[in-house]
């Protein structure tokens, strides 16, 4: 339990150190760092599967798409930099206290009722799953993967001149 | 569920509810498309880990991970696609700030 709230108070503070830092590159590199530690979180929740999709994908493949996004647009320049630096910060200052705030009044008032589970078989193997009991939403995942590509190939498509 | 069990839970609902609320903030306060994406980014972390915490919980691990597979596949193409909406945005106006795209249509 311990290292449970070790790794769930790692995944918070990654996740405010990535929504206040200034720099974008920075903020990437924050929420690289959360999706490694909700990595780790998810195994330990016997998931391993999800844990390594968690890890190799939105660790990995999100930072590029964001990093690629990011390198594209403008540079600004130091002035505004520091002027954006002042502004940004009157506008993010709130966040930590309110996050305390919130942690607090959640861990004295949230009371959650006891409940008893279902005693049923369950599937255990993740690829039956998969395979077997979902059907509909497979094929919804596949034509989601299909407009994502089109998606791309629209939005990176040099217009005729 | 056994008392240890489920003040684990208990705690793993109030983190989950706190990665919420800085996602929520994020979209919310910044001026910045990239940052906004980042955001959203956040929830969908706090979506993740609640559906794993509910099949731990419940003895569903496998049906919870083929749902959080899903959800990792839609993530992507929601965020490749974002991604270029943002690009076209800047090619188009020079820059990412959500106030200075006055030239949008409707």
């Amino acid at each position: 339990m311990a290292i449970d709230l070790i790794l769930l108070s790692a995944l918070l503070l990654s996740a405010i150190w990535t929504v206040m830092t200034i720099r974008l590159v920075h903020s990437v590199v924050g929420l690289a760092l959360t999706s490694a530690i909700l990595a780790a979180i998810i195994y330990r929740l016997d998931s391993p599967l999800a844990a390594v999709f968690e890890l190799s994908v939105c660790s990995g493949l999100i930072s590029v798409i964001f990093i690629t996004t990011v390198s594209f647009t403008q540079r600004i320049s130091k002035e505004r930099f520091i002027v954006r630096r002042k502004e940004r910060l009157l506008r993010f200052l709130y966040l930590p206290f309110i996050v305390i705030i919130a942690g607090l009044l959640l861990v004295r008032y949230l009371r959650i009722p006891q409940f008893s589970l279902p005693l049923s078989a369950q599937v255990t193997d993740v690829r039956l799953v998969l395979w077997n009991m979902r059907h509909l939403d497979l094929l919804g995942q596949a034509i989601i993967i299909i407009a994502g590509v089109f998606g791309v190939v629209v939005f990176f498509k040099e217009p005729n001149k | 569920m056994n008392p240890d069990t489920f003040e684990l839970f208990r705690y793993f609902i109030i983190f989950i509810i706190l990665l919420f609320i800085s996602g929520v903030y994020c979209v919310l306060v910044s001026f910045n498309l990239v940052r906004a994406l980042i955001g959203v980014e956040i929830l969908i972390k706090a979506v993740t880990l609640l559906i794993i915490l509910a099949g731990y919980i419940c003895d569903r691990v496998a049906l919870a991970q083929a749902i959080v597979l899903t959800l990792i596949v839609i993530e992507i193409v929601i965020m490749v696609v974002a991604g270029g909406v943002v690009l076209w945005a800047f090619k188009y106006n020079k820059t990412i700030d959500p106030r200075r795209l006055s030239n949008l249509r409707g």
